[in-house]
């Protein structure tokens, strides 16, 4: 069997201390996960979680300070800055805000060529694949002269989308891409997701903190937790029916759009609520029997 | 895609209009903005005239600055040849000024070049990497600013030689620590912006990172400085000229100025001629500057207030259905003037009542207009916003056209506000107690004991475990949830009729939020308070409201019961909202990997 595309293993970050003689601060305590050629891992957690953290130690945006980072393979844990511009063909990203992911002052088209050139096309290579990835986004041909700002966020967001495909890369981090976003807005760049990951089998590790999200557009899902991991495996499964008391909590908080139903959910938050005051052991022993990292089918 | 034609709020965001007018004004270069400000033009104007005489003085005039005539001793203006007369040496007036411009000029050159390089790329570095490298060069330009820089240069004298050329050099290194500040801190802002973050993962390298990216931003407040140390630099030339420092053979505005002060009370006009000069080149620059400054940094000049007319008041007309309610708005419409003067509808003709006890979910998209409703039944838009049309109704009262006095009597007692962000409405400096205990006696008078145990108990009844801590907590050290909860807690001091809650959870985790909405659904049963709830969100309308208004665009498309909302949409924009819903449905089925082959080849 092939390498797989994407291979955490017991991952751990840390932030020095603010201020002087301050203690580091781990964020991450040891994260194992592996994603496929062509899947979506969804990441999902709640503020603090360090699922934003983990999607930076993948992109060498932070250095680790423990375990591995494997890319097919291949340690890229610590990549030199020589090694990390190849990769970019590879990797790339798409972040939350499309306000200020996009510098304010280059027009569109500058924009959407910097990777390309970096990835050493000519002018007019970039000039023609830049129309091709305007196309493919479902933006107007003229939009590349255009600056950012004359964008709604949506849009914006198709751009950043744009430059993360530039390269034909084979994995896109995704953190938090639509959570800027209007809510019709949003099931339109998710659905673009989706449409060009069919097209071109391209891998997200798609963050969010929204369940609803994660599972449009996941295959698998992992639920993070303080810098852990405590749940792994199938979208459908993970998203309906989370075997881990946390996931079960946090499906549970999210209100769902249609008054009866939610109505059910909150009485059933209430009791699980009222049973691990009851109860307050349960989760930990629940975190012991799962095992983070690995494939939940 | 929409290009969303009005996706402003303007309270929140002034920056994100799309208007595609004022968009391609913006656009235009910033060179073409500076041609239509007459104080650039002018000032640049006068300089360039300046400067020009400067090059052109041996074509001007047929004596040397230095040329010395005995009979043209204090000459008159004319005599002699010499156009603004002679000074004490019998020199050519009108010479020397002439070349003293072009000594101003090498000076300002060689002192804003040397600032400029040295600060420029020191700041680059010092911003940019990391902090160990930048507490280097922060020590090493912490130690030049300490030095005292006139003195050290006449100082240094006998290494200068009293060449002013040498001596602005110095004056250069001396400049650059304040634009070693200024961009240092510049990068600092940009560097951690997310495009940065794309352009590291896209494998830039630093020095293209530097000059594309950042040294972009840095650009426009470099370019401002280098006007006011342009002024700096002639300034202290000629100051040192003026002390007598540096040979008296270089022409100079300052050694003019101490000639002409010499001879003053014999021929004062030879103390005015440099000193005018030398104010006219030192004005212009700063007012450049400040024109510049304008163009690159200040934008669009600012929309002036226009007063509001009188808001028409439907009072009398309509005792009939909806008027029954707490809290009734009829036909309410307000606006923004916009940087051509007129003003444009944010929200056109709202209308909206609630009962006591009720909840109200506001729905719409940003730019909806639906906190800038809100913001006006609280009496809080900003100065700019007019009020065009209707009317506000709390228990029959108009609240529509009350003084801030009278207003003050209502907010924070009859209606009360919780914000979307908790944490930028507490203030940092203070602990959560004490603003607690100041807006309860604000609304109640009590003493600060019996506020402070009210407060207490608030705390407790918002479900805080530990409410002393949290009472004696600066807002910093508590969480988001938390923070929520004390603004809770403070809106409801007062037993208010109605809250009105802006997106109260947005910030807020899904655990979070759910205790919120709880916490929320419990007050209202106990105070049997209304609840207005602005939301965008789907699930909390689902989870909190009885009715439901959904607004677009600046008005109440729908309005109705929450169960036949949901079930039974009627209007097309309601549907919309509600087919772009992400449900337990929509999970994805297909299998990974499995690319259409014929897709892939199309899009290569």
């Amino acid at each position: 069997m092939t390498a797989p595309l994407l291979d955490l293993s017991g991952l751990r970050v840390t932030y020095p201390g603010r201020g002087f003689r301050a203690r580091p601060h781990e964020v991450l305590h040891g994260v194992s996960l592996l994603a496929r050629e062509g899947e979506t891992l969804g990441i999902v957690g709640e503020s603090g979680s360090g699922k934003t953290t983990l999607g930076r130690a993948v992109l060498g945006l932070v250095t680790p300070s423990g375990g591995h980072v494997r890319f097919r393979g291949r340690d890229i844990t610590h990549a030199s800055r020589k090694e990390r511009r190849a990769l970019a063909r590879d990797i790339q990203v798409v972040f939350q805000d499309p306000y200020s992911s996009l510098n304010p002052a280059l027009a569109v088209g500058d924009i959407l060529s910097e990777p390309l050139t970096t990835q050493g096309a000519t002018t007019r290579e970039a000039r023609d694949r830049i129309a091709e990835l305007l196309d493919q986004v479902g933006l107007p041909k003229d939009a590349a002269r255009r600056l950012p700002r004359e964008f709604s966020g949506g849009q914006r967001q198709r751009v950043a989308i744009a430059r993360a495909l530039a390269s034909e890369p084979s994995l896109i981090v995704c953190d938090e891409p639509v959570s800027a976003l209007d809510l019709t807005t949003r099931a339109r760049v998710l659905d673009l997701f989706v449409d060009i990951q069919r097209r071109t089998s391209v891998a997200y590790l798609f963050i969010s903190h929204d369940l609803a999200v994660i599972r449009h557009v996941s295959h698998r899902v992992s639920v993070m937790r303080g810098g852990e991991i405590v749940e792994t495996g199938d979208a459908g499964q993970v998203t309906s029916l989370p075997r881990h008391p946390y996931t079960q909590m946090l499906l549970l908080a999210a209100p769902v759009p249609d008054p009866v139903a939610q109505r059910e959910r909150r009485q059933e938050r209430h009791r699980l609520l009222a049973r691990e005051r009851a109860e307050p052991g349960a989760v930990e022993r629940v975190e012991q029997g799962t095992d983070p990292g690995q494939f939940g089918s | 895609m929409s290009t969303a034609p009005s996706n402003a709020t303007p309270a929140r965001d002034q920056g994100d209009r799309h208007d595609p007018a004022e968009a391609a004004a913006s656009r235009r270069s910033p060179l073409r903005r500076l041609l239509r400000d007459p104080q650039a033009v002018i000032s640049a104007g006068i300089l360039l005239v300046i400067v020009a005489l400067g090059l052109l003085t041996p074509l001007i005039t047929d004596h040397g600055p230095n040329q010395a005539s005995l009979d043209a001793i204090n000459a008159d203006a004319g005599s002699h040849g010499y156009l603004l007369g002679g000074d004490k040496s019998g020199r050519d007036i009108f010479a020397r000024l002439l070349s003293s411009v072009n000594t101003s000029v090498v000076a300002a050159l060689i002192g804003t070049g040397i600032a400029l390089a040295i600060g420029v790329a020191f700041g680059l570095i010092g911003g940019y990497y990391d902090r160990r490298l930048r507490a280097v060069t922060e020590w090493v330009f912490s130690l030049v600013m300490t030095f005292p820089g006139l003195l050290l240069l006449i100082v240094l004298l006998p290494v200068t030689n009293g060449d002013y050329r040498v001596t602005m050099m110095i004056f250069g290194v001396l400049l650059s620590p304040g634009v070693y500040r200024l961009v240092r801190n510049l990068v600092l802002s940009v560097r951690s912006e997310l495009y940065v973050d794309a352009a590291r993962v896209s494998g830039l390298p630093d020095r293209r990172i530097l000059s594309r990216h950042i040294l972009y931003t840095v650009r426009g407040p470099v370019v401002i400085a280098t006007a006011f140390l342009a002024g700096a630099s002639i300034g202290v030339q000629s100051g040192l000229a003026f002390l007598g420092v540096g040979p008296s053979t270089v022409p100079s505005f300052g050694a003019m100025i101490a000639d002409g002060f010499t001879n003053f009370y014999e021929e004062p006009l030879q103390f005015l001629w440099p000193s005018l000069t030398l104010g006219v080149i030192t004005a212009s620059l700063v007012l450049l500057g400040n024109s510049l400054r304008d163009v690159l940094e200040g934008g669009r000049p600012e929309p002036s207030r226009i007063t509001a007319p009188a808001p028409r008041p439907t009072t009398g007309l309509t005792t009939g259905a909806g008027s029954s309610g707490l809290l009734t708005v009829e036909d309410l419409a307000l606006a923004y003037p916009t940087s051509s003067g007129e003003l444009k509808e944010v929200v056109s003709g709202v209308t909206l009542s609630l009962e006591a006890g009720e909840t109200l979910g506001l729905v719409g998209e940003s730019g909806s207009g639906k906190t800038q409703t809100a913001f006006a039944i609280l009496g809080v838009l900003p100065a700019e916003a007019v009020v065009t049309r209707g009317s506000v109704r709390l228990d029959g009262r108009e609240l529509l056209g009350l003084s801030e006095r009278e207003l003050c009597g209502v907010r924070g007692r009859a209606v009360t506000y919780v914000p979307q962000e908790p944490m930028s409405n507490l203030d940092p400096s203070s602990t959560v107690g004490s603003q607690l205990v100041e807006g309860i006696r604000t609304t109640t008078p009590m003493s600060r004991r019996e506020a402070g145990e009210r407060a207490l108990a608030l705390l407790s009844r918002v479900g805080i475990s530990d409410p002393r801590r949290v009472f004696a907590s600066y807002p910093h050290q508590i969480s988001g949830g938390m923070a929520q909860r004390v603004l809770i807690a403070g809106a409801v001091a007062s037993r208010p009729l109605l809250l009105i809650a802006d997106e109260p959870t947005t910030a807020l985790d899904v655990t979070v939020q759910a205790e919120i909405l709880d916490l929320l659904r419990d007050l209202r049963k106990e105070l049997n308070m209304a609840l207005l709830l602005v939301t965008h969100d789907f699930g909390v309308v689902a989870d909190s409201c009885d009715r439901v208004a959904v607004m677009q665009q600046g008005e109440i498309v729908e309005t109705g019961d929450v169960l036949d909302l949901f079930s039974a949409p009627r209007h097309p924009y309601t549907r919309t909202l509600l087919d772009s819903l992400l449900d337990e449905n929509s999970a994805r089925t297909d299998q990974p990997g499995v690319a259409d082959e014929s897709w892939q080849k199309e899009a290569r």
